[in-house]
Protein backbone atom coordinates (compact mmCIF):
# COMPACT_ATOMS: atom_id res chain seq x y z
CA UNK A 1 0.00 0.00 0.00
CA UNK A 2 2.75 2.05 0.26
CA UNK A 3 1.22 4.06 3.08
CA UNK A 4 -1.23 5.35 0.43
CA UNK A 5 -5.16 5.83 2.03
CA UNK A 6 -6.75 2.51 2.27
CA UNK A 7 -9.53 1.85 0.15
CA UNK A 8 -12.64 1.73 1.56
CA UNK A 9 -13.83 -1.13 -0.76
CA UNK A 10 -11.33 -3.63 -2.54
CA UNK A 11 -12.47 -6.80 -4.61
CA UNK A 12 -9.60 -9.32 -5.55
CA UNK A 13 -10.04 -11.81 -8.11
CA UNK A 14 -13.66 -12.40 -7.49
CA UNK A 15 -15.78 -15.02 -9.33
CA UNK A 16 -18.78 -16.69 -8.88
CA UNK A 17 -20.25 -19.76 -10.62
CA UNK A 18 -23.49 -21.67 -10.74
CA UNK A 19 -22.67 -25.11 -11.38
CA UNK A 20 -21.07 -24.61 -14.75
CA UNK A 21 -22.70 -21.02 -15.37
CA UNK A 22 -19.71 -18.65 -14.76
CA UNK A 23 -21.35 -15.69 -13.69
CA UNK A 24 -18.47 -13.20 -12.52
CA UNK A 25 -14.80 -13.85 -13.95
CA UNK A 26 -11.76 -12.45 -11.60
CA UNK A 27 -13.31 -9.16 -10.93
CA UNK A 28 -10.85 -6.50 -9.42
CA UNK A 29 -11.14 -3.53 -8.31
CA UNK A 30 -10.80 -0.97 -5.43
CA UNK A 31 -12.90 2.27 -4.24
CA UNK A 32 -11.92 4.69 -2.15
CA UNK A 33 -13.34 6.51 0.51
CA UNK A 34 -15.84 9.16 -0.47
CA UNK A 35 -15.28 7.99 -4.09
CA UNK A 36 -18.74 7.16 -6.08
CA UNK A 37 -18.98 4.81 -8.59
CA UNK A 38 -21.63 3.49 -10.94
CA UNK A 39 -21.68 0.08 -12.41
CA UNK A 40 -23.10 -0.14 -15.46
CA UNK A 41 -22.99 -3.15 -18.17
CA UNK A 42 -26.34 -4.99 -20.12
CA UNK A 43 -28.76 -7.18 -18.40
CA UNK A 44 -27.10 -10.37 -17.76
CA UNK A 45 -23.73 -8.56 -16.86
CA UNK A 46 -23.88 -9.66 -13.32
CA UNK A 47 -24.03 -6.54 -11.59
CA UNK A 48 -26.65 -7.37 -8.80
CA UNK A 49 -24.44 -10.67 -8.25
CA UNK A 50 -21.53 -8.68 -7.67
CA UNK A 51 -23.44 -6.54 -5.29
CA UNK A 52 -24.97 -9.63 -3.09
CA UNK A 53 -21.51 -11.04 -3.10
CA UNK A 54 -20.13 -7.90 -1.64
CA UNK A 55 -23.20 -7.48 0.84
CA UNK A 56 -22.61 -11.28 2.01
CA UNK A 57 -25.74 -12.45 0.78
CA UNK A 58 -24.31 -14.70 -1.24
CA UNK A 59 -20.80 -16.73 -0.99
CA UNK A 60 -18.28 -16.55 -3.71
CA UNK A 61 -16.53 -19.52 -5.72
CA UNK A 62 -13.01 -17.43 -5.45
CA UNK A 63 -11.65 -14.25 -4.82
CA UNK A 64 -11.43 -11.66 -1.52
CA UNK A 65 -13.98 -8.59 -0.30
CA UNK A 66 -12.11 -6.35 1.92
CA UNK A 67 -13.54 -3.32 3.82
CA UNK A 68 -11.11 -0.50 5.08
CA UNK A 69 -8.33 -3.49 4.76
CA UNK A 70 -10.46 -5.74 6.67
CA UNK A 71 -10.80 -9.20 5.21
CA UNK A 72 -14.90 -9.68 5.04
CA UNK A 73 -14.38 -12.38 2.36
CA UNK A 74 -16.87 -15.11 4.82
CA UNK A 75 -18.27 -12.47 7.08
CA UNK A 76 -22.07 -12.74 7.31
CA UNK A 77 -24.27 -9.89 6.15
CA UNK A 78 -25.29 -8.79 9.21
CA UNK A 79 -21.67 -8.52 10.00
CA UNK A 80 -20.97 -6.29 6.95
CA UNK A 81 -24.05 -4.19 7.73
CA UNK A 82 -22.13 -3.86 11.14
CA UNK A 83 -18.67 -2.64 9.43
CA UNK A 84 -20.68 0.22 8.32
CA UNK A 85 -22.16 -1.16 4.80
CA UNK A 86 -25.56 -0.17 3.37
CA UNK A 87 -27.34 -1.70 0.20
CA UNK A 88 -30.70 -0.90 -0.85
CA UNK A 89 -32.69 -3.17 -2.95
CA UNK A 90 -33.15 -3.35 -7.16
CA UNK A 91 -36.95 -4.34 -6.41
CA UNK A 92 -38.44 -2.28 -3.04
CA UNK A 93 -37.55 -4.76 0.37
CA UNK A 94 -39.01 -2.92 3.11
CA UNK A 95 -41.28 -3.88 5.70
CA UNK A 96 -44.70 -3.50 4.40
CA UNK A 97 -47.02 -3.80 7.34
CA UNK A 98 -45.14 -1.83 9.51
CA UNK A 99 -45.88 1.67 9.56
CA UNK A 100 -43.08 4.54 7.55
CA UNK A 101 -41.91 5.41 10.82
CA UNK A 102 -40.95 2.03 11.86
CA UNK A 103 -39.43 1.01 8.98
CA UNK A 104 -37.04 3.90 9.69
CA UNK A 105 -37.02 3.70 13.46
CA UNK A 106 -35.63 -0.27 12.61
CA UNK A 107 -32.34 0.90 10.11
CA UNK A 108 -31.89 3.65 13.04
CA UNK A 109 -31.53 1.14 15.90
CA UNK A 110 -29.65 -1.63 14.12
CA UNK A 111 -26.81 -0.47 15.85
CA UNK A 112 -28.04 0.45 19.32
CA UNK A 113 -27.82 -1.44 22.43
CA UNK A 114 -31.71 -0.42 22.03
CA UNK A 115 -32.92 -3.12 19.91
CA UNK A 116 -32.39 -5.85 23.08
CA UNK A 117 -34.68 -3.60 25.60
CA UNK A 118 -37.90 -5.47 25.66
CA UNK A 119 -39.78 -4.10 28.98
CA UNK A 120 -40.64 -0.73 27.99
CA UNK A 121 -42.76 -0.17 25.03
CA UNK A 122 -41.50 1.66 21.80
CA UNK A 123 -43.65 4.99 22.76
CA UNK A 124 -41.14 6.15 25.60
CA UNK A 125 -38.54 6.46 22.78
CA UNK A 126 -39.09 9.77 22.00
CA UNK A 127 -35.53 11.10 20.85
CA UNK A 128 -35.69 7.89 18.08
CA UNK A 129 -38.91 8.96 17.32
CA UNK A 130 -37.61 12.46 16.65
CA UNK A 131 -34.79 11.55 14.46
CA UNK A 132 -36.65 9.13 12.66
CA UNK A 133 -39.52 12.44 11.67
CA UNK A 134 -36.15 14.50 11.08
CA UNK A 135 -35.40 11.75 8.00
CA UNK A 136 -38.76 11.59 6.73
CA UNK A 137 -38.93 15.39 6.47
CA UNK A 138 -36.15 14.92 3.99
CA UNK A 139 -38.26 13.49 1.32
CA UNK A 140 -41.48 14.87 2.48
CA UNK A 141 -42.91 12.20 4.56
CA UNK A 142 -43.62 13.32 8.01
CA UNK A 143 -47.05 14.07 7.73
CA UNK A 144 -47.34 10.02 6.82
CA UNK A 145 -45.15 8.23 9.45
CA UNK A 146 -48.52 6.27 10.85
CA UNK A 147 -49.14 4.60 7.65
CA UNK A 148 -48.09 1.21 7.03
CA UNK A 149 -45.43 1.61 4.57
CA UNK A 150 -47.79 -0.62 1.77
CA UNK A 151 -49.98 2.29 1.60
CA UNK A 152 -47.17 4.84 0.17
CA UNK A 153 -46.97 5.19 -3.48
CA UNK A 154 -44.29 3.15 -5.28
CA UNK A 155 -42.19 6.53 -5.84
CA UNK A 156 -42.45 7.46 -2.45
CA UNK A 157 -41.53 3.65 -1.34
CA UNK A 158 -38.40 3.89 -3.28
CA UNK A 159 -37.52 7.08 -1.49
CA UNK A 160 -37.97 4.93 1.61
CA UNK A 161 -35.55 1.97 0.18
CA UNK A 162 -32.78 4.59 -0.23
CA UNK A 163 -33.79 6.43 2.77
CA UNK A 164 -33.66 3.11 5.69
CA UNK A 165 -30.05 2.56 3.78
CA UNK A 166 -29.03 6.31 4.96
CA UNK A 167 -30.43 5.38 8.46
CA UNK A 168 -27.87 2.89 8.88
CA UNK A 169 -24.81 6.07 8.58
CA UNK A 170 -23.11 4.17 6.07
CA UNK A 171 -19.38 4.06 5.20
CA UNK A 172 -20.58 2.47 2.26
CA UNK A 173 -23.43 2.68 0.45
CA UNK A 174 -24.84 0.02 -2.35
CA UNK A 175 -27.52 1.26 -4.57
CA UNK A 176 -29.44 -1.43 -7.06
CA UNK A 177 -31.05 0.82 -9.09
CA UNK A 178 -32.83 3.58 -7.50
CA UNK A 179 -34.93 4.64 -9.69
CA UNK A 180 -36.14 1.07 -11.12
CA UNK A 181 -39.14 1.78 -12.42
CA UNK A 182 -39.75 5.57 -11.96
CA UNK A 183 -41.46 7.78 -13.98
CA UNK A 184 -39.33 10.76 -15.15
CA UNK A 185 -40.37 13.24 -12.08
CA UNK A 186 -39.84 10.38 -9.08
CA UNK A 187 -36.28 9.28 -10.70
CA UNK A 188 -35.14 12.79 -10.72
CA UNK A 189 -36.44 13.53 -6.85
CA UNK A 190 -34.31 10.18 -6.38
CA UNK A 191 -31.43 11.94 -8.27
CA UNK A 192 -31.39 15.39 -6.15
CA UNK A 193 -31.69 12.38 -2.74
CA UNK A 194 -28.19 11.20 -4.19
CA UNK A 195 -26.71 14.61 -4.85
CA UNK A 196 -27.49 15.85 -1.42
CA UNK A 197 -25.44 12.44 -0.13
CA UNK A 198 -22.72 13.53 -1.51
CA UNK A 199 -20.81 14.46 0.90
CA UNK A 200 -18.82 11.71 2.53
CA UNK A 201 -20.55 8.33 2.13
CA UNK A 202 -19.08 6.35 -0.28
CA UNK A 203 -21.40 5.68 -3.46
CA UNK A 204 -21.29 2.25 -5.53
CA UNK A 205 -24.05 2.54 -7.40
CA UNK A 206 -25.60 0.11 -9.95
CA UNK A 207 -28.22 2.00 -12.78
CA UNK A 208 -29.50 1.35 -16.20
CA UNK A 209 -30.73 5.25 -16.53
CA UNK A 210 -27.80 6.84 -17.58
CA UNK A 211 -29.25 10.70 -16.38
CA UNK A 212 -28.64 9.05 -12.74
CA UNK A 213 -25.41 8.15 -13.54
CA UNK A 214 -23.84 10.90 -14.82
CA UNK A 215 -25.74 13.03 -12.51
CA UNK A 216 -24.44 11.17 -9.37
CA UNK A 217 -21.34 9.44 -9.77
CA UNK A 218 -17.48 10.34 -11.12
CA UNK A 219 -16.20 7.13 -12.08
CA UNK A 220 -17.45 4.06 -13.69
CA UNK A 221 -16.88 0.24 -13.72
CA UNK A 222 -18.22 -1.63 -17.03
CA UNK A 223 -19.15 -5.37 -16.36
CA UNK A 224 -19.75 -6.95 -19.57
CA UNK A 225 -20.22 -11.34 -19.40
CA UNK A 226 -19.12 -11.07 -15.78
CA UNK A 227 -15.75 -9.90 -16.47
CA UNK A 228 -14.82 -5.86 -15.93
CA UNK A 229 -14.00 -4.22 -19.30
CA UNK A 230 -13.90 -0.75 -18.90
CA UNK A 231 -12.67 1.45 -15.48
CA UNK A 232 -12.64 5.16 -15.38
CA UNK A 233 -13.66 8.74 -15.24
CA UNK A 234 -16.84 9.00 -16.66
CA UNK A 235 -15.94 11.19 -19.58
CA UNK A 236 -13.12 8.38 -20.45
CA UNK A 237 -15.92 5.63 -20.67
CA UNK A 238 -18.44 7.64 -22.53
CA UNK A 239 -15.29 7.71 -25.10
CA UNK A 240 -14.48 4.25 -24.80
CA UNK A 241 -15.36 3.27 -28.02
CA UNK A 242 -15.43 -0.32 -27.36
CA UNK A 243 -18.16 0.14 -24.11
CA UNK A 244 -20.44 2.01 -27.11
CA UNK A 245 -20.14 -0.94 -28.74
CA UNK A 246 -21.24 -3.58 -26.05
CA UNK A 247 -23.48 -1.12 -24.24
CA UNK A 248 -23.91 1.99 -25.03
CA UNK A 249 -24.69 1.84 -28.85
CA UNK A 250 -23.07 4.84 -29.66
CA UNK A 251 -25.91 6.43 -28.16
CA UNK A 252 -23.85 8.91 -26.08
CA UNK B 1 -56.33 7.52 21.73
CA UNK B 2 -60.29 7.05 22.08
CA UNK B 3 -60.00 3.43 20.45
CA UNK B 4 -56.88 2.96 23.15
CA UNK B 5 -59.44 3.82 26.24
CA UNK B 6 -61.99 1.46 24.89
CA UNK B 7 -60.25 -0.64 24.81
CA UNK B 8 -58.47 -0.36 28.22
CA UNK B 9 -62.39 0.25 29.96
CA UNK B 10 -63.31 -3.20 28.33
CA UNK B 11 -60.14 -5.09 29.56
CA UNK B 12 -60.79 -3.46 33.02
CA UNK B 13 -64.10 -4.57 32.63
CA UNK B 14 -63.38 -7.95 31.79
CA UNK B 15 -61.23 -8.56 34.78
CA UNK B 16 -64.21 -7.74 37.39
CA UNK B 17 -66.41 -10.00 35.55
CA UNK B 18 -63.67 -12.51 35.80
CA UNK B 19 -62.41 -11.67 38.84
CA UNK B 20 -66.72 -11.86 40.39
CA UNK B 21 -67.46 -14.85 38.45
CA UNK B 22 -66.94 -17.22 41.25
CA UNK B 23 -68.45 -15.29 43.61
CA UNK B 24 -71.57 -15.19 41.75
CA UNK B 25 -73.13 -19.14 42.06
CA UNK B 26 -71.15 -20.03 38.65
CA UNK B 27 -71.31 -23.55 39.37
CA UNK B 28 -67.96 -25.47 40.07
CA UNK B 29 -67.49 -26.83 36.65
CA UNK B 30 -68.04 -23.57 34.82
CA UNK B 31 -64.94 -22.11 37.33
CA UNK B 32 -63.31 -25.30 36.92
CA UNK B 33 -63.26 -24.50 32.61
CA UNK B 34 -62.66 -20.94 33.07
CA UNK B 35 -59.38 -21.87 34.84
CA UNK B 36 -58.28 -24.40 32.41
CA UNK B 37 -59.08 -21.52 29.80
CA UNK B 38 -56.55 -19.42 32.02
CA UNK B 39 -54.22 -21.48 31.43
CA UNK B 40 -54.70 -22.43 27.83
CA UNK B 41 -54.61 -18.64 26.61
CA UNK B 42 -51.00 -18.40 28.43
CA UNK B 43 -49.95 -21.02 26.48
CA UNK B 44 -51.85 -19.79 23.19
CA UNK B 45 -50.34 -16.03 23.85
CA UNK B 46 -46.49 -17.60 24.37
CA UNK B 47 -46.93 -18.90 20.89
CA UNK B 48 -48.73 -16.19 19.40
CA UNK B 49 -44.95 -14.33 20.00
CA UNK B 50 -43.64 -16.82 17.79
CA UNK B 51 -46.45 -16.98 14.80
CA UNK B 52 -48.34 -13.67 14.67
CA UNK B 53 -44.83 -11.47 15.45
CA UNK B 54 -41.88 -13.29 14.59
CA UNK B 55 -43.20 -15.42 11.77
CA UNK B 56 -42.20 -18.71 13.49
CA UNK B 57 -45.18 -21.50 12.67
CA UNK B 58 -43.71 -23.18 15.78
CA UNK B 59 -45.79 -27.15 16.24
CA UNK B 60 -43.24 -27.78 19.37
CA UNK B 61 -45.51 -25.69 21.91
CA UNK B 62 -46.71 -28.46 23.87
CA UNK B 63 -43.65 -30.33 24.05
CA UNK B 64 -42.98 -26.89 25.89
CA UNK B 65 -45.82 -26.74 28.01
CA UNK B 66 -46.08 -30.21 28.90
CA UNK B 67 -41.65 -30.18 29.87
CA UNK B 68 -43.14 -27.60 32.15
CA UNK B 69 -46.01 -30.05 33.25
CA UNK B 70 -43.78 -32.70 34.01
CA UNK B 71 -41.36 -30.66 35.99
CA UNK B 72 -43.70 -29.67 38.84
CA UNK B 73 -44.26 -33.58 38.97
CA UNK B 74 -40.45 -34.84 38.96
CA UNK B 75 -39.22 -31.75 41.43
CA UNK B 76 -42.18 -33.01 43.40
CA UNK B 77 -41.89 -36.68 43.85
CA UNK B 78 -38.12 -37.14 42.61
CA UNK B 79 -36.44 -33.66 44.92
CA UNK B 80 -39.62 -33.30 47.41
CA UNK B 81 -39.62 -29.67 45.99
CA UNK B 82 -43.18 -28.83 46.26
CA UNK B 83 -42.89 -24.69 47.04
CA UNK B 84 -45.14 -22.72 44.88
CA UNK B 85 -42.67 -20.25 43.57
CA UNK B 86 -39.58 -22.32 43.48
CA UNK B 87 -41.26 -24.99 41.24
CA UNK B 88 -42.74 -21.72 38.88
CA UNK B 89 -39.08 -21.39 38.56
CA UNK B 90 -38.27 -24.66 37.93
CA UNK B 91 -40.78 -25.25 35.07
CA UNK B 92 -39.94 -21.90 33.42
CA UNK B 93 -36.21 -22.81 33.14
CA UNK B 94 -36.67 -26.48 32.32
CA UNK B 95 -39.09 -25.23 29.56
CA UNK B 96 -36.46 -22.34 28.41
CA UNK B 97 -33.80 -24.76 28.56
CA UNK B 98 -35.44 -27.02 26.03
CA UNK B 99 -36.07 -24.58 23.82
CA UNK B 100 -32.44 -23.79 23.61
CA UNK B 101 -31.87 -26.93 22.55
CA UNK B 102 -34.86 -26.62 20.12
CA UNK B 103 -33.51 -23.54 18.80
CA UNK B 104 -30.08 -25.10 17.79
CA UNK B 105 -31.96 -27.82 15.88
CA UNK B 106 -34.93 -25.99 14.11
CA UNK B 107 -33.79 -22.60 12.87
CA UNK B 108 -31.03 -24.24 10.95
CA UNK B 109 -33.95 -23.78 8.47
CA UNK B 110 -37.20 -21.71 7.59
CA UNK B 111 -40.72 -21.91 6.53
CA UNK B 112 -41.76 -25.35 6.18
CA UNK B 113 -38.60 -27.30 6.94
CA UNK B 114 -38.89 -25.63 10.41
CA UNK B 115 -42.60 -27.02 11.21
CA UNK B 116 -41.51 -30.00 9.66
CA UNK B 117 -38.33 -30.12 12.54
CA UNK B 118 -40.67 -28.55 15.04
CA UNK B 119 -43.54 -31.78 14.80
CA UNK B 120 -40.30 -34.15 14.79
CA UNK B 121 -38.97 -32.57 18.02
CA UNK B 122 -42.28 -32.34 19.79
CA UNK B 123 -42.89 -36.19 18.97
CA UNK B 124 -39.52 -37.29 20.41
CA UNK B 125 -40.63 -35.08 23.67
CA UNK B 126 -43.65 -37.17 23.75
CA UNK B 127 -41.93 -40.42 23.09
CA UNK B 128 -39.63 -39.56 25.83
CA UNK B 129 -42.95 -39.13 27.88
CA UNK B 130 -44.36 -42.02 26.91
CA UNK B 131 -41.73 -44.66 26.96
CA UNK B 132 -38.95 -43.49 29.75
CA UNK B 133 -41.07 -44.95 32.41
CA UNK B 134 -39.10 -44.83 35.50
CA UNK B 135 -38.91 -41.05 35.27
CA UNK B 136 -42.13 -40.39 33.26
CA UNK B 137 -44.46 -42.98 34.59
CA UNK B 138 -45.37 -43.62 30.86
CA UNK B 139 -48.53 -44.01 29.59
CA UNK B 140 -50.20 -43.70 33.27
CA UNK B 141 -48.47 -40.53 34.04
CA UNK B 142 -47.54 -39.21 37.52
CA UNK B 143 -50.54 -38.88 40.18
CA UNK B 144 -50.49 -37.23 43.25
CA UNK B 145 -49.44 -33.79 42.30
CA UNK B 146 -50.84 -30.84 45.39
CA UNK B 147 -51.25 -27.77 44.93
CA UNK B 148 -49.05 -26.02 47.29
CA UNK B 149 -50.31 -22.70 49.13
CA UNK B 150 -49.03 -19.29 47.42
CA UNK B 151 -47.63 -17.44 50.20
CA UNK B 152 -50.32 -17.62 53.56
CA UNK B 153 -53.31 -18.34 50.90
CA UNK B 154 -54.62 -21.93 50.35
CA UNK B 155 -55.18 -22.71 47.00
CA UNK B 156 -55.74 -26.16 46.97
CA UNK B 157 -60.08 -25.46 46.55
CA UNK B 158 -60.81 -24.86 43.07
CA UNK B 159 -61.89 -21.45 43.50
CA UNK B 160 -58.39 -20.59 44.88
CA UNK B 161 -56.88 -21.68 42.33
CA UNK B 162 -59.09 -20.31 39.51
CA UNK B 163 -57.33 -16.74 41.07
CA UNK B 164 -54.12 -18.13 40.56
CA UNK B 165 -54.19 -18.68 36.97
CA UNK B 166 -56.27 -15.50 36.41
CA UNK B 167 -53.68 -13.73 37.85
CA UNK B 168 -50.65 -15.47 35.91
CA UNK B 169 -52.62 -14.88 32.53
CA UNK B 170 -53.04 -10.94 33.54
CA UNK B 171 -49.25 -10.69 34.47
CA UNK B 172 -48.57 -12.98 31.00
CA UNK B 173 -50.68 -11.18 28.72
CA UNK B 174 -49.29 -7.37 30.32
CA UNK B 175 -45.89 -8.55 30.00
CA UNK B 176 -46.53 -10.30 26.35
CA UNK B 177 -47.97 -6.95 25.52
CA UNK B 178 -44.72 -4.82 26.53
CA UNK B 179 -42.74 -7.45 24.47
CA UNK B 180 -44.61 -6.86 21.66
CA UNK B 181 -44.33 -3.04 21.80
CA UNK B 182 -41.09 -2.50 23.16
CA UNK B 183 -37.69 -1.87 20.80
CA UNK B 184 -37.20 -5.60 20.81
CA UNK B 185 -40.91 -6.41 19.84
CA UNK B 186 -40.26 -3.89 17.06
CA UNK B 187 -37.00 -6.20 15.48
CA UNK B 188 -39.57 -9.10 15.65
CA UNK B 189 -41.81 -7.75 13.48
CA UNK B 190 -39.03 -6.54 11.02
CA UNK B 191 -37.72 -10.31 11.01
CA UNK B 192 -41.76 -11.24 10.50
CA UNK B 193 -41.69 -9.19 7.58
CA UNK B 194 -38.35 -8.92 5.62
CA UNK B 195 -35.57 -11.28 7.07
CA UNK B 196 -33.65 -10.29 4.19
CA UNK B 197 -33.79 -6.47 4.79
CA UNK B 198 -33.20 -7.19 8.33
CA UNK B 199 -29.86 -8.58 7.44
CA UNK B 200 -29.18 -5.86 5.45
CA UNK B 201 -29.52 -3.84 8.19
CA UNK B 202 -27.53 -5.26 10.21
CA UNK B 203 -29.54 -7.50 12.34
CA UNK B 204 -28.70 -11.55 13.63
CA UNK B 205 -31.92 -12.60 12.50
CA UNK B 206 -31.04 -16.38 13.54
CA UNK B 207 -30.20 -14.75 17.33
CA UNK B 208 -33.81 -12.80 17.61
CA UNK B 209 -35.71 -16.12 16.33
CA UNK B 210 -33.82 -17.70 19.52
CA UNK B 211 -34.65 -15.34 21.86
CA UNK B 212 -37.60 -15.08 20.80
CA UNK B 213 -38.56 -19.01 20.84
CA UNK B 214 -36.73 -19.05 24.75
CA UNK B 215 -39.10 -15.96 25.76
CA UNK B 216 -42.10 -17.72 24.53
CA UNK B 217 -40.82 -21.12 26.13
CA UNK B 218 -41.19 -19.49 29.47
CA UNK B 219 -45.03 -18.40 29.33
CA UNK B 220 -45.23 -22.12 27.84
CA UNK B 221 -43.36 -23.74 30.63
CA UNK B 222 -45.43 -21.24 33.33
CA UNK B 223 -48.82 -22.40 31.72
CA UNK B 224 -47.54 -26.09 31.47
CA UNK B 225 -46.73 -25.75 35.93
CA UNK B 226 -50.23 -24.24 36.48
CA UNK B 227 -51.60 -26.90 34.28
CA UNK B 228 -50.13 -29.68 36.49
CA UNK B 229 -51.55 -28.32 39.70
CA UNK B 230 -54.82 -27.96 37.69
CA UNK B 231 -55.22 -31.58 36.64
CA UNK B 232 -53.12 -32.47 40.09
CA UNK B 233 -52.18 -34.96 37.25
CA UNK B 234 -49.49 -35.08 34.27
CA UNK B 235 -49.27 -37.59 31.20
CA UNK B 236 -47.95 -38.06 28.15
CA UNK B 237 -51.21 -36.39 26.91
CA UNK B 238 -50.08 -32.63 27.69
CA UNK B 239 -47.31 -32.50 25.66
CA UNK B 240 -48.96 -34.45 22.36
CA UNK B 241 -48.95 -33.41 18.83
CA UNK B 242 -52.48 -32.92 18.84
CA UNK B 243 -51.90 -30.51 22.05
CA UNK B 244 -50.04 -28.24 19.95
CA UNK B 245 -52.17 -28.51 16.97
CA UNK B 246 -55.06 -27.26 19.49
CA UNK B 247 -52.92 -24.55 20.74
CA UNK B 248 -52.24 -23.00 17.66
CA UNK B 249 -55.61 -23.78 16.81
CA UNK B 250 -56.49 -21.47 19.78
CA UNK B 251 -54.05 -18.87 18.28
CA UNK B 252 -55.61 -18.85 14.84
CA UNK B 253 -59.21 -18.75 16.48
CA UNK B 254 -59.05 -15.88 18.44
CA UNK B 255 -56.41 -13.28 15.86
CA UNK B 256 -53.20 -14.02 14.84
CA UNK B 257 -51.17 -11.26 16.22
CA UNK B 258 -53.46 -10.11 18.74
CA UNK B 259 -52.17 -11.52 22.02
CA UNK B 260 -55.63 -11.09 24.16
CA UNK B 261 -57.42 -12.57 21.36
CA UNK B 262 -55.67 -16.09 22.39
CA UNK B 263 -58.28 -15.90 25.71
CA UNK B 264 -61.14 -15.82 22.98
CA UNK B 265 -59.66 -18.95 21.08
CA UNK B 266 -58.85 -20.77 24.36
CA UNK B 267 -62.31 -19.87 25.70
CA UNK B 268 -63.98 -20.94 22.83
CA UNK B 269 -61.82 -24.30 22.41
CA UNK B 270 -62.00 -25.67 25.95
CA UNK B 271 -66.43 -24.60 26.43
CA UNK B 272 -66.84 -26.33 23.16
CA UNK B 273 -65.04 -29.56 23.61
CA UNK B 274 -66.53 -29.88 27.07
CA UNK B 275 -69.87 -29.05 26.11
CA UNK B 276 -70.06 -30.83 22.82
CA UNK B 277 -68.41 -34.37 24.01
CA UNK B 278 -71.40 -33.92 26.74
CA UNK B 279 -73.42 -33.70 23.89
CA UNK B 280 -72.40 -36.39 21.21
CA UNK B 281 -69.74 -38.44 20.20
CA UNK B 282 -69.05 -36.67 16.99
CA UNK B 283 -68.15 -33.67 19.04
CA UNK B 284 -64.62 -33.47 17.15
CA UNK B 285 -66.46 -33.26 14.16
CA UNK B 286 -68.56 -30.46 15.32
CA UNK B 287 -65.37 -28.77 16.38
CA UNK B 288 -63.38 -29.18 12.87
CA UNK B 289 -67.10 -27.49 11.54
CA UNK B 290 -66.23 -24.57 13.69
CA UNK B 291 -62.97 -24.09 12.88
CA UNK B 292 -63.74 -24.21 9.48
CA UNK B 293 -66.07 -21.32 9.69
CA UNK B 294 -64.05 -18.90 11.63
CA UNK B 295 -61.27 -19.46 9.51
CA UNK B 296 -64.11 -18.40 6.35
CA UNK B 297 -65.59 -15.95 7.40
CA UNK B 298 -63.73 -14.24 9.65
CA UNK B 299 -60.15 -15.11 8.62
CA UNK B 300 -58.74 -11.95 11.44
CA UNK B 301 -59.86 -14.21 14.03
CA UNK B 302 -62.66 -13.88 16.62
CA UNK B 303 -61.60 -10.67 17.57
CA UNK B 304 -61.69 -9.01 14.35
CA UNK B 305 -65.83 -9.33 14.04
CA UNK B 306 -65.85 -7.43 17.12
CA UNK B 307 -64.82 -4.11 15.33
CA UNK B 308 -66.82 -4.89 12.27
CA UNK B 309 -69.76 -5.62 14.06
CA UNK B 310 -69.19 -2.24 15.91
CA UNK B 311 -68.54 -0.65 12.41
CA UNK B 312 -71.53 -1.98 11.24
CA UNK B 313 -73.76 -0.64 14.03
CA UNK B 314 -72.48 2.87 13.60
CA UNK B 315 -72.99 2.44 9.89
CA UNK B 316 -76.69 1.71 10.79
CA UNK B 317 -77.16 4.43 13.38
CA UNK B 318 -77.00 7.50 11.43
CA UNK B 319 -79.48 6.04 8.71
CA UNK B 320 -82.26 4.96 11.89
CA UNK B 321 -81.55 8.59 13.25
CA UNK B 322 -82.65 9.99 10.03
CA UNK B 323 -86.14 8.56 9.44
Amino acid sequence: MNGAAVSCLALEGVSKRFGSLSVLEDVSFAIGAGERCGIIGPNGAGKSTLFNIIAGELPLTRGSVRFFGGDMTRKSAHARARAGLARTFQTTTLFPKLSVIENIVLALQAHSAERFHLLAPRSRYHSRDREARALLERVGLASREAEPVDALGYGEKRQVEILLALAQKPKLLLLDEPTAGLAPADASLVTEMLKRERGGVTMVLIEHDMGVVFGVVERLIVLHHGRVVADGTVEAIRGDANVQDIYLGGKL
Amino acid sequence: MTAQRRWLIAAAAGFVVALLLPRLGVPTFYVSLLTQAWIYAIVAMSLDLLVGFTGLVNFSQAALFGVGAYAVAIAATRFHVVDFFPVVCIGIIAAVVTAAIFGLVALRSEGVGFIIITIALNEIVWGLAYQWVSVSGGDNGITGIVRPPVGPFDVSANTGYYYVCLAFFVISLVLLSIVVRSPFGLVLKGVRETPRRMRALGYNVWLYRYLAMMISAGFAGLAGVLFAWYNQFVGPNSLSLDQSTQILIMVILGGIGTLYGQLFGALVVVFLSNELSAVTQRWETVLGVVYFVVVMYAPGGLVALVPRLWARLRGLRPAVERT
